[in-house]
């Protein structure tokens, strides 16, 4: 287990990352914890790793204008413990405490766990539930893109081969704003046989701009639209039923796709009680 | 030194005044491998050592056609690429059969495959370099072309008339076949007011230790000798076997074992690989280094259990069981493994079916098929999870049938704690056994009657909770009736070297080894209470073939009961040695001395008389001021191997208290006891440790590891990521409790500790699981491990 050969350059800034792209077959290592063991096994042998991790700009995480931004940057561990976090994107708190182990959320990284697009990963469903986009950097500038539209297939995002990511923005959450989370894992810290993030408004009783974003169902985090409908009328059994179409989850080594769709209808119920609740 | 649990001996013959026996002394070796300083195999560096990697086949059984290593010999730093061809001039083959497994066979193994692969992850190339990343680089160069073969990868059809065989020449594919029949199985049956039928079903598991396989091999073409250095439990067995295969005489052979990160029973066998490494030094005359890696470790490192066991029992409406059927079929990998062969699981099996209880009708089948999957063999407590699963959830489903409490039907049909000797169904010989004592202290340790009235409650609010039992017996401190009577050269008997140094302290060597179950500190334990010192003057040398004395190495649960023993006995022997010597110069007679805290004293007053360091001074540099004739003997050697029984039977008694979540499937582990009794406890720590260490390898079993293959025989999860080990969030806490029940074949009474956990917790939480659930009407769950899904499958909501 020991990677085969590759040459290594340290980013001075996201201009010099992007230029360095443009060599054969570089790749961009943030926090390493997907891409080292990949190297390690040679599941992929890059030319080229380009580190980011001294690009200053590519951290931080701020407020403004009704928006939380991101850095892609930001670590597990500093999203954990950050105040603004769990004011602001309540649902990204939720999940960390989800993600892997501690040692894993202290070199981990938002930007490349969401870059790597791992379909049972916490964070890009979570960014579909809250109806979040991503911030891209390439030799032509920067550009803007839709959760909705990043998550294109296995480990496959709108990323091209010369683009950086370089933040995320979610809508800040209001006292309306009602949010839950709960995932199926044989292990604390392994990845979900099944999870799901959820948010939506409080309307009245009901619950608007309802958004079900289940992991580990597919080749990409998966939108439950019709189970959504159901819920935001207060219907959660009509709901549980509605995500025999929605979803078509196949098998892996841990379940069967029978299990996973019982499995998600269970999170349904649960994360249905968390979104009835006010938010402390 | 903080002693954290201090409970001195209350045996007479081990009282000794400054006895550490009984006390929880800690690990000498703790400090080392705290702060990094412990000397693993990894940690190995020699002047021009080389290090090897190995191209394995992708394909679980294919024809060599051709290997073109032109490319790869010309990769930057690669000293040699070897295939197995080449390497079966340095090193001859193995057949893993022993001769009182009558019938078992098994095809001639190479170090690295000639001809066939016969498993995915099998070696088919070496490559050797100046690091193991360069040899690794030069691997993906190595061109091999395949012809891909039928895999036989299904247990329940390998002895089909239609399947291939894997070895031809065998003529089928039946490794080892072995039938028993005791008492009279028919008419129990047919005198039985219930009989319970059932399958079980048992997951592939591997060892997954902390520090992988590892090895450095050094032939010295100066000295015509082989010095290995590796990561294993019995290095004498290794000596012999390195040179058998070489072409060596054993003295020409030295294996050193220093510090091994867990083994498990994983580190006891021969490796394919690891005798590649032996030869490959041979050849090329400089040392050469291996390291599994995890990846290599999950399709190299043997395999255990995957048995499947067709089972059946008889029980009167009060309770007395009246007969045992079981048919176990287990799919092993292609060769039986050497030298202790892959036919001792499911012999283990038939022998201890039905172990703890009175009853003597049983029958038993069960055959071993070669499969083209990777090599099984011994692992932690072998065979006993099976049978003991098999055994108690028949009991408890048989319990369930006639409506009795589970731990009733124990106590009518354990056997008596006054009834030994006595003997199993399958004719195991039992020297003394206290089920009872401990059922009865398991039922007040756990509140089992409070348990109960919870568990009832609670299902009155839709919370499912289960409670589960395991009696169980545990085979320790084997005699030569394990191995050496089938021929194979694994030593019985251990032997224990106490020298007194220059100051008075003592060194001991000693045959056992250590891996991390605390060997170390049980051999000073020991020796320092034998002998009289305190246990800080206590050096153990251990792991090193040219300077320990002949032994059996770790395994078997063997190190305490038999290393332990040898040790005691070897410290006693110096003890008179010295206090002669005393006598001499004290002009008193010896038998009026002994040695406490490092002080020759009076033996029956206490006073001190004459310190070791002044005894030492006198023999070592002024022997000329003894008596004309005396002469200090200040070295002693003991040995000791178990005589009156084959084996030294451990018994207990496990419970599991869970919850299962039936809309989800998960079970939580909310509690876990275990009471046993493994004779005279040396070290109350490291047994809690062993037991705990072990029950948490049990309920890895039980819910967690399996090796999932498909049917063309990849190994779908080998990785620490999706073959799941059980980890701290999950586990229950663990309460220890113990009966003593000394074994009269040895001084210091000790049986062995390091199985019993493992033995006991699968079928504990399968009964506890079925317990939780049978108020659903949910079919029983026979099958490990315990998924959501199965479970989701048996209340028929999947």
């Amino acid at each position: 287990m020991k990677p085969a050969p590759f040459a290594y350059a340290k980013a001075r800034s996201l201009d010099h990352a992007i230029e360095l792209l443009g060599r054969d077959e570089a790749r961009l290592l943030a926090g390493g914890q997907s891409l080292m063991a990949t190297l390690n096994m040679r599941l992929s042998a890059p030319k080229l790793l380009i580190d980011l991790n001294g690009v200053a700009a590519l951290g931080g995480i701020a407020v403004k204008d009704g928006t939380i931004e991101i850095g892609a940057l930001t670590r597990h561990i500093e999203a954990e413990r950050s105040a603004d976090i769990a004011k602001h994107a309540p649902l990204i708190a939720l999940a960390m405490p989800h993600i892997g182990h501690p040692a894993i959320r202290n070199r981990g990284t938002l930007g490349g766990s969401l870059a790597f697009a791992d379909p049972a990963a916490e964070l890009p469903a979570c960014l579909l539930a809250l109806n979040g986009e991503l911030e891209i950097a390439g030799p032509k500038g920067k550009r803007t893109v839709k959760a909705e539209d990043f998550f294109k297939g296995l480990f496959e995002t709108a990323l091209g081969p010369q683009d950086v990511l370089t933040a995320i923005r979610v809508p800040a959450a209001t006292k309306d704003t009602r949010v839950g989370f709960a995932e199926f894992a044989r292990r604390h810290g392994d990845y979900a046989m099944v999870g799901l993030a959820a948010a939506a408004r409080a309307d009245g009783k009901g619950l608007a701009g309802l958004r079900l974003a289940y992991f580990g169902v597919g080749a990409t985090p998966v939108r439950a639209k019709k189970a959504e409908a159901a819920l935001a009328n207060g219907h959660v059994d009509d709901a549980v039923t509605a995500l025999a179409s929605d979803l078509d989850p196949s098998a892996d080594v841990q379940a069967d796709g029978a299990t996973k769709r019982h499995l998600a209808g269970v999170l349904l119920r649960r994360v249905a009680k968390q979104l009835m609740e006010p938010r402390a | 030194m903080k002693i954290t649990e201090d409970s001195p001996s209350a045996l007479t013959a081990l009282d000794r005044p400054n006895s550490y026996i009984g006390r929880s002394v800690p690990r000498p070796n703790m400090a080392r491998l705290m702060q990094g300083r412990a000397q693993f195999v990894s940690d190995v560096t020699l002047p021009r050592m080389a290090h090897a990697a190995f191209v394995r086949s992708p394909h679980a059984h294919a024809k060599i056609k051709s290997i073109d290593s032109s490319a790869a010999k010309q990769a930057p730093g690669v000293v040699a690429v070897v295939t197995g061809a080449e390497l079966s001039k340095v090193i001859t083959p193995w057949v893993g059969v022993l001769t009182h497994l009558k019938g078992l066979k098994s095809a001639p193994q190479h170090a690295i495959a000639v001809d066939r692969a016969c498993w995915a992850g099998e070696a088919v190339c070496a490559v050797v370099a100046r690091s193991r990343a360069e040899a690794e680089d030069a691997c993906e160069l190595v061109q091999i072309e395949y012809e891909e073969l039928i895999a036989v990868t299904d247990a329940e059809t390998a002895l089909d008339a239609k399947t291939l065989v894997i070895h031809p020449e065998l003529g089928d594919n039946l490794t080892f076949e072995r039938v028993h029949t005791a008492g009279n199985p028919e008419q129990g049956f047919k005198a039985a007011d219930a009989v319970v039928e059932t399958t079980f079903v048992f997951g592939r598991h591997t060892g997954v230790t902390n520090e992988p396989r590892a090895i450095v091999a050094d032939w010295n073409a100066g000295d015509q000798r082989m010095t290995v250095y590796q990561g294993t439990q019995a290095p004498h067995m290794m000596q012999n076997l390195f040179a058998k295969h070489l072409g060596l005489q054993e003295h020409q052979v030295r294996v050193l074992t220093k510090d091994v990160g867990g083994s498990f029973g994983i580190k006891v066998h021969t490796y394919a690989d690891e005798m590649a490494i032996v030869a490959l030094s041979k050849l090329l005359k400089r040392p050469v280094k291996f390291v599994a890696d995890r990846i290599e470790s999950f399709v190299t490192d043997i395999h255990a259990r995957d048995h499947r066991v067709k089972a059946r029992i008889g029980v009167k409406n009060d309770g007395t069981i009246t007969a045992w059927e079981i048919d176990d079929l287990t799919g092993i990998g292609p060769y039986s493994v050497y030298p202790r062969t892959s036919g001792i699981e499911a012999n283990q099996v038939v022998n201890l079916t039905g172990g703890p209880y009175t009853c003597p009708n049983y029958k038993a089948r069960a055959r071993v098929v070669f499969l083209n999957k990777n090599v099984m063999c011994q692992y932690r407590a072998v065979g006993h999870p099976i049978a003991t699963a098999v055994t108690e959830g028949l009991v408890e489903l048989a319990a369930a049938k006639i409506g009795m409490d589970p731990l009733e039907l124990r106590r009518r049909n354990l056997i008596a704690d006054d009834a030994h000797p006595s003997q199993g169904p399958s004719g195991i010989k039992f020297e003394a056994l206290s089920h009872h004592a401990a059922l009865a202290h398991l039922d007040s340790m756990m509140n089992y009657a409070g348990l109960r009235a919870e568990q009832a409650a609670l299902r009155q609010k839709g919370i499912y909770r289960g409670i589960g039992f395991a009696s169980f017996v545990e085979v320790t401190n084997p005699s030569a009736a394990f191995y050496g009577v089938g021929g194979a050269k694994i030593s019985a008997q251990d032997g224990a070297t106490v020298r007194l140094d220059a100051t008075g302290a003592v060194f001991c060597h000693i045959g056992v080894t250590e891996q991390g179950q605390g060997a170390e500190a049980v051999t000073a334990q020991c020796v320092a209470s034998a002998f009289g010192v305190p246990i800080e003057r206590v050096r153990v040398i251990m792991g090193d073939t040219d300077n320990t004395p002949y032994g059996g190495g770790t395994w078997a649960s063997r190190a305490a009961g038999i290393g332990g023993e040898a040790a005691w006995q070897a410290g006693k022997a110096l003890r008179q040695n010295v206090v002669a010597i005393a006598g001499s110069i004290l002009q008193a007679k010896p038998d009026t001395l002994d040695i406490r805290n490092g002080v020759v004293v009076d033996r029956d007053t206490g006073k001190e008389r004459i310190g070791l360091d002044e005894v030492a001074r006198i023999a070592y540099f002024r022997p000329d001021t003894l008596p004309t004739g005396v002469q200090a003997e200040l070295v002693a050697t003991r040995h000791y191997v178990p005589r009156a029984w084959a084996f030294s039977f451990t018994n207990g008694i496990q419970a599991s208290y869970l919850e299962v979540d039936t809309d989800s499937g998960f079970v939580k582990l909310l509690n876990h006891w275990c009471v046993e009794d493994c004779g005279t406890v040396i070290n109350p720590q490291l047994v809690d440790e062993q037991i705990r260490g072990g029950v948490v390898q049990g309920l890895g079993a039980a819910l967690f590891e399996q090796c999932v293959y498909d049917d063309r025989g990849q190994l779908l999860n080998g990785n620490m990521a999706d073959y799941l080990v059980p980890m701290a969030m999950e586990m229950p806490d663990i309460e220890c409790a113990h009966v003593v029940t000394p074994t009269a074949d040895s001084e210091l009474g000790a049986k062995g500790a390091g199985e019993a956990g493992t033995a006991g917790a699968p079928g504990c939480v399968m009964n506890a699981i079925n317990d939780a659930l049978r108020p659903l009407g949910a079919a029983a769950l026979t099958d490990m491990p315990f998924t959501p899904g199965k479970i989701l499958r048996a209340l028929g909501k999947v």
